[in-house]
């Protein structure tokens, strides 16, 4: 590189307004729907403000009443509860799944495409059409899953969306279908790179199929999984779209999420406050996830390197 | 793991065929919940299904589509679908691609202050203020339109950050052969930046258009009636109507009316549709 190429470049790369008006657009769309509602959530959460009862109408300031009032109620303990298990029961499922799947189909043999396809196709359907098709599924007397769980010996409880212990494994079943196929192709992009030779020699040394999975694929797809976990708990936080159509969070509250506590606190109840209050609890949550995860990886890098 | 570890021996081979075999039953299994709506949603409206009997009927039909097309107007959800993904990924490229310009070629104070500050829509996901960002909406008169579902969208942090990863790996020569011809920032953009990164931005349209399309729980919130309510909101408020029950040939019906376009795109355009997911994720 020449002196004066260079210099033009290190004068062509500098620009006093041009940049900040390039971002400008992004910048003005991310501050009016992330910044400033963040802020506004976390400033109302300080307010009782109800909009349907007249005299509550007018916020009034009651400095952390609402977060009291939350977790001093049973009914909001139980949908933490169930938050908690729906996340962490159904994004390790997925991800599971989603890495068994890969390893199945990436074989280079006629028809595997089909089976990538019948695994990916979940992703590509919107939420609310999975839940109605679900819903036939879930249906008590003639409907697919108790007719296929019978095969097994099953006898238990027909109605599986209408019963308070099952209502929220029906939820978690259609999230883990629905998922599964989308961390497939991670795995399975993740797979396709890696070095062959490293296989040939392990081969040669006599390792086992078994070995090999353990020993070199698994380590060596560690950044793989730290993407897909990240992406899998935090999208499990708001994956809520299915339980609008098959279960409305019941019976008694036995399905109810904390994003579809919070649509019901604010759309139902009315309750700014309250709904305030538990938007800044989710996106708490949100942030210990995606930090412990950031954190997790930047550890691994180090390692990696070391 | 490679396809170069074959199978050796008696049983490396049956434990091969096994593994096969496993694949097609898992992957039959998979796909049940979509073949069977799509058989159902052929059987004629007489006759219901019942225990075992929920496939074929006695004939095909595809009056179902046309009974759910009379009973809601689908075709106005697929216009404000169609108008509102377009709306979207119309702003999103031209936001994107200007922010991610900017950040990956020029210096200035503050950039990495802003990268963060934009990176911030990543971990405070637009659904979880639905709350507050329904206040906005209401403030800025734009409830029950199409515009309220589209803009919280306009910016968006991780195509920035894709476009900013892509334009970066774009060779420095070319871009200082850009700037000693003389090229303005436009022309930078346009003939060096943009060219080797269309197909990120192509990866990036398609995870838009899907997610978009599919989305549910906000514009339920943001809309009222059907003059802006896209076919998520429009088929869930369908299945709730009191005449339809339990008639599964109409609701599997109407559920694939919603599904269609997307999914035939898909089949068409397997390979490019995961290949763009994978990039959109993983660069």
């Amino acid at each position: 590189m020449s002196a004066s190429a260079s210099a033009v470049r290190k004068r062509k790369r500098r620009n006093p307004i041009l940049p900040y008006l390039l971002i400008l657009p992004t910048f003005f769309f991310v501050a009016m729907f992330t910044a400033w509602p963040t802020l506004l959530a976390f400033y109302q959460s300080f307010f009782r403000q109800r909009l349907n009862i007249a005299k509550f109408r007018e916020p009034t300031f009651i400095g952390l009443g609402n977060y009291a009032t939350l977790f001093n109620d049973p009914r909001f303990l139980l949908v933490l509860k169930n938050t908690l298990i729906y996340v962490l029961v159904t994004a390790p499922i997925s991800i599971v799944l989603g890495f068994l799947f890969a390893l199945l189909i990436n074989r280079a043999i006629k028809g595997i495409g089909l089976a990538r396809l019948a695994f990916f196709q979940p992703t590509i359907l919107p939420m609310v059409s999975a839940a109605t098709i679900w819903m036939f599924f879930f249906t008590p007397d003639y409907g697919l899953w108790n007719t296929f769980l019978q095969r097994f010996g099953y006898s238990g409880p027909q109605n599986w969306t209408g019963n308070p212990d099952l209502a929220l494994i029906a939820i978690m079943i259609v999230t883990i279908w629905k998922n599964a196929g989308y961390y497939m192709i991670f795995y399975l992009a993740g797979l396709q790179s890696l070095p062959t030779d490293v296989y040939e020699a392990a081969t040669l040394d006599g390792a086992s199929w078994w070995q090999m999975l353990w020993q070199i694929t698994f380590p060596l797809l560690r950044r793989t999984t730290l993407f897909v976990s990240t992406i899998a708990f935090i999208g499990a936080f708001q994956m809520v779209d299915h339980i609008f159509v098959l279960t409305k969070g019941g019976p008694s509250r036995a399905s109810t999420v904390l994003l579809y506590y919070l649509w019901q606190m604010r759309f139902e109840n009315q309750d700014v406050g309250k709904a305030s209050a538990i938007t800044i609890i989710l996106i708490i949550f949100l942030l210990i996830f995606t930090v412990t995860n950031f954190a997790l990886s930047e550890r691994k890098e180090e390692e990696t390197h070391a | 793991m490679p396809d170069a570890v074959s199978p050796r021996g008696f049983w490396g081979k049956l434990g091969y065929w096994l593994a096969l075999l496993f694949t097609g039953l898992l992957a039959l299994l998979w796909a049940v919940p979509v073949i069977w709506a799509f058989v159902a949603s052929t059987r004629p409206p007489t006759e219901p299904l019942g225990r075992g009997d929920v496939w074929f009927g006695s004939s095909l039909t595809l009056v179902n589509y046309a009974t759910a097309m009379s009973l809601a107007p689908f075709k106005l959800y697929y216009i404000n679908t169609i108008l509102i993904v377009t709306m979207i990924l119309g702003v999103q490229i031209i936001t994107i691609t200007l922010a991610g310009f900017a950040f990956a070629h020029y210096k200035f104070m503050g950039k990495q202050l802003l990268l963060f500050f934009i990176l911030l829509q990543l971990m405070i996901p637009t659904t979880a203020l639905l709350a507050p960002n329904f206040s906005t909406i209401r403030a800025l008169g734009l409830f029950d339109t199409r515009l309220a579902i589209a803009i919280p969208y306009f910016g968006s942090a991780f195509g920035t950050f894709l476009m900013r990863q892509a334009f970066l790996e774009v060779p420095r020569d070319l871009v200082d052969a850009g700037v000693i011809d003389g090229c303005n920032w436009w022309q930078l953009l346009r003939h060096i930046y943009l060219p080797p990164s269309k197909s990120m931005l192509v990866a990036f349209g398609l995870s838009s258009v899907v997610w978009h399309w599919n989305e549910f729980l906000w514009p339920l919130v943001v809309t009222n009636s059907d003059k802006s309510r896209p076919l998520t909101a429009g088929l869930v408020r369908f299945t709730q109507l009191g005449e339809i029950g339990a008639q599964w040939s109409l609701l599997t019906a109407a559920t694939l009316l919603v599904v269609a376009p997307l999914f035939i795109v898909f089949l068409i355009f397997q390979r490019q549709f995961i290949q763009s997911f994978v990039h959109s994720g993983l660069k």
